[in-house]
């Protein structure tokens, strides 16, 4: 069988392929976007924490013979709480000041986080098996799909979705989406905002690990498996408009799949073609796709 | 309830109060009166403790509030309602009208604010960006209600309001009144200011010049112009 004069297994391979990687800009730009619209911080740091992720769901399994589904829930809460710290020290100084400060310092950190990692763990990377449960492939008809990589785009799409939810139905969304707007107003009427804005930071931080979590067993566990990504990332959120949550999610994984079909019709440019979409939309449209002016 | 002695507030370099002095007994509704950069709004916001930094003195049913984050000044019993409204467009009428934390006890239900604004039921659903000027206020003098704060900050609630809807807005706050809230009123609109207060302070340059109770004010309108300018 074949479409457009490529044969099925190889085009829906690369389709899926690129709903995974799909999977991860979503759920990293997300975070960053929940991050963006509450601080108006650009976190830098985030590929170090997706990156922290899954070292920590490493160790846990190395040291502490803590499992997948273990890290799956404490490497966030882990990861989340050192983001807690680090805006508490930190990033909570740099609201008052100009973006670029932000972005030096989380750019920074992240610099540091890796070359820490570096340090310790070497940077030929470490395997992580991926959970027994989650072995093995389904036939398709057309193609085998491995069990995993189907569980990675359903968690990453149920995540995305319980985020989008709480933001935009929930009571504690509303104090976020109305703390972007006027963070000032919101505290006048009795809200804690910078408790608020710490919490939001570890939400968006603990996104990050989940997300590296899910990614240990696919990608070798590696202190660049964040830089390599992130830089993708922000492209996404770039395109989806900052600070828009269906924006991130949505061109994250519409990018994905877009480098997925690159890669089938035109290899060359598959690495580059989520740059020419940010260029181009950027031309048509400054504010992004879903952005605020 | 409300004790204001010599406040000074400050918005980065920019000295905006030069030592405010007033007072509000419970149950009063008061207005600021004064021409435009007066300091009207400044007092609000620095009782609110929105403005960069302030000093003197601000006592709240026996509380020093002066040094006190805006959030805890809120929840000492002190709700405002700010010039430009401040309704969340992201946030639709219901969203806006719940925000607002309860801080205390005793304030009205949402049943018992839409009676008052029967206009805000109908648009429970609207986003805020979609309302009109005279619906923004009413949900913003709205939210401010099922709080159980019992001293509310108004400021101009009549600005660039139809001649309709200010006097919707009079009713209200006279009906507030009846209900037992206190009420600090900022205003330009002299004539408004007079169907709802019972005491009017003169504020100019940042400090508080005259105060004149209401059932005295057509004997004071000389003066009154003189610092008003109209």
């Amino acid at each position: 069988m074949d479409l457009f004069g490529i044969p099925a297994p190889l085009l829906f391979g690369q389709v899926l392929l690129g709903l995974i990687n799909g999977a991860f800009y979503a759920l990293l730009s997300l975070g960053l976007a929940v991050i963006f619209g509450m601080l108006n911080v650009i976190n830098f740091t985030h590929g170090a924490q997706f990156m922290m992720g899954a070292f920590v769901a490493w160790m846990l399994l190395e040291w502490l013979g803590i499992g997948y589904w273990g890290a799956l829930l404490l490497a966030p809460l882990i990861v989340g709480a050192t983001g807690i710290i680090m805006e508490r020290l930190m990033i909570a100084r740099l609201y008052k000041l100009d973006h670029l400060y932000g972005l030096l310092l989380t750019f920074g950190l992240g610099l540091i986080i890796e070359g820490l990692f570096r340090n310790e763990f070497g940077s030929s990377g470490l395997p992580y098996r991926i959970p027994v449960e989650l072995q093995g492939a389904w036939d398709l008809d057309f193609m085998f799909m491995p069990v995993y990589r189907g569980w990675v785009v359903l968690v990453a799409f149920v995540m995305c979705l319980a985020t989008w939810l709480v933001i935009e139905k929930t009571k504690i969304g509303s104090y976020l989406r109305a703390a972007t707007e006027n963070p000032a107003l919101v505290q006048a009427f009795g809200i804690n905002v910078p408790r608020m804005m710490t919490l939001t930071y570890g939400a968006g931080v603990a996104l990050a690990a989940f997300a590296g979590v899910l990614a240990a067993p696919i990608y070798s566990v590696n202190p660049q498996m964040g830089s390599n990504l992130i830089i993708i990332v922000f492209a996404v959120v770039v395109i989806g408009g900052m600070g828009s949550i269906l924006g991130s999610v949505l061109t994250g994984f519409g990018l994905g799949i877009i480098e997925g079909l690159t890669k089938v019709f035109y290899p060359e440019a598959s690495s580059t073609v989520i740059f020419v979409v940010m260029a181009l939309v950027l031309l048509a449209r400054p504010a992004a796709l879903l952005g605020r002016s | 309830m409300l004790e204001i002695k010599g406040l000074e507030a400050w918005y980065g370099e920019s000295h905006v109060l030069h030592g405010v002095d007033l007072h509000i007994n419970d149950g009063e509704v008061v207005t600021l009166l004064g021409r435009n950069g007066a300091g009207k709004t400044s007092t609000l916001r620095a009782i609110m403790g929105l403005v960069g930094r302030r000093s003197g003195s601000i006592r709240f049913n026996g509380q020093e509030l002066v040094a006190r984050r805006s959030d805890l000044i809120a929840r000492a019993g002190i709700a405002y309602c700010p010039e430009e409204r401040g309704i969340f467009a992201s946030l639709d009428v219901t969203e806006n009208l719940m925000l607002p934390p309860q801080i205390a006890p005793g304030g009205m239900s949402v049943d018992e604010i839409y009676t008052l604004f029967p206009n805000l039921k109908e648009r429970a659903r609207s986003p805020g960006n979609k309302l009109s000027g005279g619906e923004q206020q009413m949900l913003a003098i709205g939210r401010i209600l099922r709080t159980g704060a019992k001293l509310l900050l108004l400021d101009e609630p009549s600005e660039g309001l139809a001649p309709v809807i200010v006097q919707q807005i009079g009713i209200t706050v006279r009906e507030l009144k009846k209900r037992g809230f206190t009420v600090l009123l900022v205003e330009q609109n002299f004539r408004f200011a007079q169907t709802v207060a019972d005491r009017h302070y003169v504020m100019d340059h940042g400090v508080v010049v005259d105060h004149v109770a209401n059932h005295e004010l057509a004997g004071a309108m000389d003066r009154l112009h003189n610092y008003l300018g109209v």
